[in-house]
């Protein structure tokens, strides 16, 4: 099977009548049968997107196209898509179906995308290393005993197994670029307010994005044109204009900002740490300025995303009730039964934990001394994120301490499995645009993710700054 | 500061979850070493700092107030655990 890195090649294959989308779709499903160890998909829709391939290799023939004519995408399962089962990984939402379908789905189909599937991910997108999904581990692809990254693990396991061409997944504290990194793809966190949320599961609702993974920036930049933009059904979707994203710009040199508290390398793998320098090194020689600055409250952004997130989860997740949809305990006599045991019996560990941690930090007597204080230091982080964005184009950070670790390594220990996320959060504290792109492999064999955080809106920017770290 | 099983049993209750013996003490420990991770941002001053709490970039975007349909009563009925004709069905609330 012909491996394609960009949906141009794609379409240039079904143009030149080489390939027919049915073809392909079929390509996409011989290779998930060939792998079910690796659990990327919680379900096949075979029939629905053999159909999908049929309409468009139809269309095709009439001289139709769109700009997603070719595209193969796999889809999280906290995103909702009309007619189709929808759990977030989780029992409490057992036999669940969607009654509609998210906007970006919905702005996907309506320009070709055709979709094979649902995605496995942590159970409600809380996870670094898809441990946590109700319904088993996914591997990741490029060697099955290391994780594939979290939340979003099957959206990067997916596509870099070459089970579909794209796919989407959600990004709270990091959950599409850790995994991204992970699998050795290109993963968007967009602006805060770039992308819908109609139709995705809210966690954290002052983090929460949806964003697109692929194997080049280009595809990357496509999806996020195609989906970006106001929508009347999400009033935290900002109503700016949304700019040109393709074809990205690449003949312009810019000015990346290095974090001086990173560059002793303490607590980085010294291969990523070297493979880091040598990065920036190449950047100099290209013509492009390398600012050293101060971020003296880096070693705060975790503790206050985790606190913040996990206050927004546990009121997000009192929904969850068992009495309305989804999983209700049979051993409940009673309402208030029904509730604590639905919801004790249907959330997972580390679902339960964080809505415990979420509750304390919300109640009466704490609510000042740490969620009070967390959206303070919250402003701390923003600000001081601005500042630097104002004499740079973009903050040059690995996108992980190192490349993925084994199963089991960080599992007994939620505070380590949280460190994970240290260059990731602050793009999610702060609402700021982050990709993570693909730029070396450890002597492990596996990938390695370079980051990039720019200015608000600043999406066709990123895309440019990206191709610059690719040349 | 530490938090104690008391705490974790008004808080399991706030939250509508149940823990037994076993996971109770392991939650404990994990909510303790939280809070304890937590209090890195102690060291910072931030009497001055006003809270970040809306990530918007604009305020109030609001869409016409029209009625519309969206979906049906059979509908929002589909994925309900239990139902009786019209209704949710739920456990008897009120003894008599």
């Amino acid at each position: 099977m012909k491996q394609y890195t960009q949906l141009a090649e794609i379409q240039a294959d079904l143009r030149a009548g080489s390939l027919r989308c049915e073809d392909l779709v079929r390509q996409y499903l011989a290779a998930i049968a060939a792998r079910p160890e690796i659990n990327a998909f919680l379900e096949v829709f075979e029939a629905e997107v053999i159909a999908q391939a049929q309409a468009q290799d139809a269309a095709i023939a009439r001289g139709e196209w769109q700009l997603l004519t070719g595209l193969v995408l796999g889809i999280k399962d906290n995103i909702a898509y009309k007619g189709h089962v929808f759990s977030a990984s989780s029992k409490i939402l057992d036999g669940f179906e969607s009654l509609f379908s998210a906007t970006v789905v919905e702005r996907l189909l309506a320009e070709g995308a055709m979709i094979i599937g649902r995605l496995n991910c942590d159970e409600f997108a809380m996870g670094s290393s898809n441990e946590n999904s109700a319904f088993g581990r996914v591997l990741n692809p490029i060697n099955t005993d290391y994780v594939p990254g979290g939340s979003s693990g099957g959206s990067a396991a997916a596509v870099a197994a070459g089970f579909c061409h794209a796919s989407l997944g959600t990004d709270t504290g990091g959950s599409i670029r850790q995994p991204a990194a992970y699998c050795g793809l290109v993963g968007l966190k967009p602006s805060y307010g770039r992308i819908s949320r109609h139709g995705i599961i809210a966690f954290g609702s002052s983090f929460d994005q949806v964003g697109p993974f692929a194997k080049s920036i280009e595809d990357v930049a496509l999806l996020t044109q195609v989906m970006a933009g106001p929508d009347a059904y999400d009033t935290t979707c900002s109503t700016l204009e949304v700019g040109q994203y393709v074809p990205i710009a690449t003949d312009k040199k810019y000015k990346f900002a290095v974090i001086k508290e990173l560059l002793s390398g303490e607590g980085l793998d010294p291969e990523l740490q070297a493979a880091f320098q040598q990065k920036v090194a190449q950047l100099k020689a290209a013509g492009h300025e390398i600012v050293e600055v101060s971020f003296p409250y880096l070693p705060y952004a975790i503790p206050t995303y985790y606190i913040l997130a996990t206050a927004e989860a546990s009121s997000n997740l009192s929904r969850y009730s068992g009495v309305h949809y989804g999983y209700r305990s049979g051993n409940a006599t009673d309402l208030e039964s029904t509730y604590k045991k639905s919801r004790t019996e249907g959330f997972g560990e580390e679902v339960k934990r964080r809505i415990m941690m979420g509750t304390f930090v919300l109640s009466e007597g704490y609510y000042d001394a740490y969620y009070g204080r967390g959206q303070k230091v919250r402003r701390l982080l923003r600000d001081k994120s601005l500042e630097i964005l104002q004499q740079t184009d973009a903050i040059l950070t690995p996108t992980t301490t190192g490349t993925a670790f084994k199963f089991g390594e960080k599992s007994d220990d939620p505070i380590q499995m949280y460190l994970e996320d240290i260059f990731t959060v602050l793009a999610n504290l702060t609402g700021l645009p982050a990709i993570s792109v693909p730029f070396a492999t450890h002597s492990n064999g596996m990938p390695l993710g370079i980051q990039l955080m720019g200015r608000p809106f600043a999406e066709a920017e990123i895309f440019a700054l990206a191709k610059a770290l690719q040349a | 500061m530490k938090i104690d099983l008391n705490t974790v049993d008004r808080l399991a209750h706030l939250a509508r979850l149940e823990f037994d013996e076993a996971t109770k003490g392991k939650m404990l420990d994990d909510m303790n070493r939280f809070l304890e991770f937590a209090e890195k941002l102690n060291e910072l001053d931030i009497a001055e700092v006003e809270p970040l709490i809306y990530m918007n970039s604009d305020h109030n975007v609001l869409r016409k107030d029209e009625v519309m349909q969206v979906i049906d009563h059979e509908a929002a009925l589909k994925n309900a655990p239990k139902r009786d004709s019209d209704f949710f069905r739920v456990p008897k609330v009120i003894d008599k």
